[in-house]
């Protein structure tokens, strides 16, 4: 069972391993994967639409199809590129930080992936058949009534992922909670397990509105009900409060985890603790817990009155404090330090800036007098796309260059790496930046043309030769990621000279984590031991047998279950042909957990002799 | 005298900024040269934290670079560990503090400014204009003057014009960027705020809320007039009379019968008329685009009857009328560009520029 016998075996025996795989390091990678697969088709959409931009009047594309296009962009890269890259790192890198074998539910944590997938493959299935436009916040009416079976597709390809990722939130918090090892209190956890820990919470409160919004607007096109009809008496406006209720803490919990990466980062790579740690976990459940408090200042224009916009106003000015507070903890964490600037370090370095400068039209936009200048025009696109993209992609790609020693054995290629940083920095400041002047210039968002002789032709042109640039910068980062794979050498356990648990895991990391459970005695456990001149961790028990979890192929069928079950829901409006799908995919969908439920599955045990063996 | 030019340096280049800013956009569609009480007071609002905030920006950046200069890893030093600091209470509430402050700057004009630009108690003394909202066109009625319009909206310059919005189908947003903020166009409830224009002339206006394939499409003009060129617009509209008023020509008079004929008139109202399922072409001739964004030429306004769906896609007007050869589409133009009842048009208000 060791992983040296895995690695030799054939194709189809590595591809059943990954379908039936339990372990949070191989569903790390494969959320890796397929979030790296939804982030380059988001990508390809993005440049499209910026092709489409690039003069005025330009007939590139359709109107239904930029209206496609816009909305596929927008719920790919949230829900299917940025949220399961998120997940596969903390699916990867968490239970090590925690000293854990694994999460607390291994079988939960495969079926929380392969939901995700299976959304994400509906979602776009409907390519084929006329994807959604009704934008990725599919406001009511216009997404009730969008003919076609576009917004269907979108409708089940949420619900579908975000049960998935409500299993991965519930998950999460379980692990974190009960799995940490001895010694590692609360005030001990690293930062990324901070804020993974903060982030499964807002999951798990915010989840369920979009879940209830999604029902609601499945119901009204499937089954007719009338929640966002009007002339029925339903209300559209219950939409907007339920996505954004929803939808300001699932932006949370995009930047809190990368607040986590670039926590570590900044403190390895200055080889100094962070500043205010205490400071940095309070402003973070600060941050959290504001984050449900503001939802509506995404409708200030919808028209609720002074009252209702200026409390959301005060309320959203509110989060720029502890989120002050992190930036210059950050800062501090430098100050003083021995600063080393590799890839890692220049995406963190590049985010300070970038980030400040969304937090300050973030501080604008929540302006609410001023909003209703800035509201869905390119000034808002600009804003959230230097939070985005500034945060969360600079973050995911700084975290994917310090842990791909742990995923992926191998050190990325520095001079590829920063290559690919300045394309893709210059890329973003040239498309975003001149995006909040388009804004304020008077160009809408989701405009599908912009007329002649508007004074906006010079700024899409820029923006869109910035998009370019990103692309460029994508390409480099993928051909580092390959280059690496077959020319690198293998990494060693700790390249980066670390502070954290999951870097004093024996390279490559054994599929049981840890043969003893180690002994944490303070913040940057590692690092207080290389201190301290032990270079490793004190086993906190004997050496003794381990508990595994069984492989299973039950969440792959699951899912797939859902999956054909949603086209059955699709197409029971058109034709009874469907019932067989909608019955099929939710009874073998059932019949797989009923199966789950009855049949024990104890898992099986590695003994101390194997372990032992292992050793030599 | 090095440090000094440094100095103008910065200087200039902030002047150059700003007077990039001033001169940014068109001209009476951009938000950040304000002509009217609402699009002002944002203004006031958007420079406040712009200002705080670029000095926030300045910090952060003064000290990241500070920070990397000193403190980069330096030859023979690799092994140098620094300091391990746990924080410091002092600085931890010097930057608690002090955007808390800056906050409550930003805060106290913004609310003040919210319930001042909801103040709508003299919106009945006022001129009041319903407005709805429509795929992909704006429809203007006018409160007690019996005139309807469409597309472009005439209002007096110096007083407060009350808009009070609802959409018929899905939600739009009316926002003219120089004049005003925007305000959501609902189709459950009314929204009203008000235009209070400084200067006459020709404004864009655009639907803001993602409404469908042509929401790029949905443009509409707010044309500002004095006072007394206003009443004498309402007095036109009002004695203008679709049943005694002769077309000019002969073919204009061909065309208002295949108008009638073709039944264009169950849905679009000639005069005033509480009909609203299409556009009112009352004062059709005097518009200078065709649809909301098309230049107004006789060609374009075959293509259009014949098609509309070439230069809007999803309209409604599509498929809900008998096909129209391009001889009777020319005659009905003909009769279309001649409906001009009044003197003050988008031309005499100074064009669209």
């Amino acid at each position: 069972m060791s992983t040296v016998t895995a690695q030799k075996t054939s194709f189809a025996a590595v591809l059943w391993d990954y379908l039936t795989t339990v372990d949070h390091k191989k569903i790390g990678k494969l959320y890796l994967y397929g979030g790296g697969f939804f982030f380059l088709l988001g990508g390809l959409e993005a440049m499209l639409i910026r092709i489409q931009l690039i003069k005025p009047e330009n007939d590139f594309m359709s109107a239904g199809l930029y209206n496609e296009m816009i909305t596929m962009h927008g719920t790919t890269m949230i829900f299917f590129a940025a949220m399961p890259l998120l997940l596969g790192l903390m699916n990867a890198v968490m239970p090590l930080q925690i000293g854990a074998r694994d999460v607390a539910f291994p079988f939960v944590n495969a079926l929380g992936f392969w939901l995700f997938l299976f959304g994400g493959i509906m979602l776009n299935v409907s390519w084929f058949t006329g994807a959604p436009d009704a934008g990725w916040t599919a406001y009511a009416p216009l997404s009730a009534t969008s003919p076609g079976h576009g917004v269907d597709y979108y409708v089940l390809g949420l619900q579908i992922s975000g049960a998935g990722t409500l299993m991965g939130g519930i998950n999460f918090l379980v692990t974190i909670v009960n799995m940490r090892a001895p010694g590692m209190t609360y005030m001990r956890m690293p930062l990324f397990t901070w804020t993974t820990f903060v982030v499964s919470v807002l999951i798990l409160f915010a989840f369920p509105a979009l879940t209830v919004g999604l029902f609601l607007l499945m119901f009204d096109r499937m089954f007719d009900s009338a929640f966002f009809d009007v002339a029925l008496g339903g209300n559209s406006i219950i939409w907007q409060h339920l996505f954004w209720i929803f939808g300001h803490p699932e932006v949370y919990i995009l930047i809190l985890p990368a607040f986590g990466i670039f926590s570590e980062i900044f403190a390895t790579f200055s080889r100094k603790r962070l500043f205010g740690y205490t400071a940095m976990v309070f402003a973070t459940i600060l941050i959290a817990f504001l984050g449900f408090m503001v939802w509506a200042h995404h409708m200030f224009t919808v028209g609720m009155g002074p009252v209702a916009n200026s409390i959301f106003a005060i309320a959203t000015m509110a989060i720029a404090v502890p989120t002050g507070i992190k930036i210059f903890n950050w800062l501090l964490t430098l100050w003083g330090g021995n600063i080393t600037i590799n890839s890692a370090m220049l995406w963190s370095l590049a985010f300070i800036p970038s980030f400040t400068i969304g937090g300050m039209t973030g501080i604008m936009v929540a302006t609410s007098v001023a909003d209703y200048q800035y509201h869905d025009t390119y000034f808002v696109i600009a804003h959230f796309h230097y939070v985005i993209v500034g945060g969360v992609v600079f973050g995911i790609l700084a975290a994917l260059h310090y842990w791909w020693p742990i995923m992926f054995r191998r050190v990325l290629n520095e001079r590829l790496g920063k290559w690919a940083f300045w394309n893709f920095f210059i890329g973003f400041h040239l498309t975003f930046f001149i995006q909040h002047f388009l804004g304020l210039m008077g160009m809408p968002r989701r405009y599908w043309v912009f007329l002649e002789d508007q004074g906006l032709d010079t700024g899409n042109f820029i923006s869109t030769i910035g998009a370019v640039f990103m692309t460029i910068g994508v390409i480099l980062f993928l051909y580092n990621a390959f280059y690496s794979w077959f020319k690198g050498d293998p990494a060693p356990q700790d390249p980066w000279d670390a502070r954290t648990l999951e870097w004093a895991v024996e390279s490559p990391t054994p599929h049981y984590n840890f043969k003893q459970l180690p002994l944490v005695r303070g913040l940057d456990a590692l690092w207080i031991e290389k201190m301290e001149g032990n270079g490793k961790l004190t086993p906190a028990e004997p050496l003794g047998d381990i508990h595994m979890p069984n492989g299973s192929i039950l969440p792959f069928l699951i899912s797939l279950g859902f999956f054909i079950a949603g086209f059955g829901f699709i197409y029971q409006t058109v034709t009874d042909v469907a019932y067989i799908f909608l019955f099929g995919g939710m009874g073998l969908a059932l019949a797989c957990m009923l199966v789950r439920s009855l049949k024990d599955d104890h898992g099986y045990h590695i003994t101390k002799e194997e372990l032992e063996k292992e050793a030599d | 005298m090095k440090g000094w030019m440094g100095k103008f340096k910065v200087f200039s280049l902030l002047g150059f900024v700003a007077l990039f800013l001033s001169a940014c956009g068109k001209e009476n569609l951009t938000a950040l040269d304000p002509k009217g009480y609402g699009a002002d007071k944002a203004m006031d609002l958007i420079i406040l934290p712009t200002v705080i905030m670029s000095f926030v920006l300045l910090i952060v950046m003064v000290l990241l670079v500070l920070a990397l200069i000193k403190f980069r890893k330096k030859k023979g030093q690799e092994d140098f560990i620094p300091k391990q600091v746990e924080g410091n209470k002092t600085l931890e509430t010097v930057w608690t503090v002090i955007p808390i402050l800056l906050l409550i700057i930003i805060a106290v004009p913004t609310l003040i400014y919210e319930f001042d630009l909801a103040d709508d108690a003299d919106a009945s003394d006022s001129l009041n204009i319903n407005v709805t909202g429509n795929q992909y066109w704006w429809h203007f009625d006018y409160e007690g003057l019996d005139i309807q319009t469409s597309q472009d909206v005439y209002i007096p310059a110096d007083s407060k014009v009350y808009f009070n919005m609802k959409s018929s189908d899905v939600i739009h947003s009316f926002w003219v960027p120089t004049l005003s903020g925007k305000l959501d166009v609902n189709p459950e409830n009314e929204n009203t705020f008000y235009i209070n224009a400084y200067e006459e002339g020709v404004y864009w206006g655009k639907c803001a809320e993602f409404c469908g394939p042509s929401h790029s499409l949905m443009d509409f003009k707010v044309v500002v007039v004095s006072q007394e060129e206003f009443e004498q617009w309402v007095a036109d509209m009002q004695n203008f009379d679709p049943e005694t008023a002769e077309p000019a020509t002969d073919t204009a008079a061909q065309g208002r019968d295949l108008f009638e004929q073709n039944n264009c008139i169950s849905c679009h109202a000639i005069g005033s008329s509480p009909a609203a399922i299409g556009p009112n072409l009352t004062n059709f001739g005097d518009r200078t685009k065709l649809a909301g964004v098309e230049d107004m030429t006789k060609e374009k306004l075959v293509e259009w009857i014949v098609n509309p769906e070439l230069i809007k896609p999803g309209n409604k007007m599509t498929g809900a009328y008998p096909k129209v050869s391009d001889e009777d589409a020319e005659l009905i133009a003909e009769y279309l560009l001649q409906l001009k009842p009044s003197e003050i048009t988008i031309e005499s208000a100074g064009g669209l520029k």
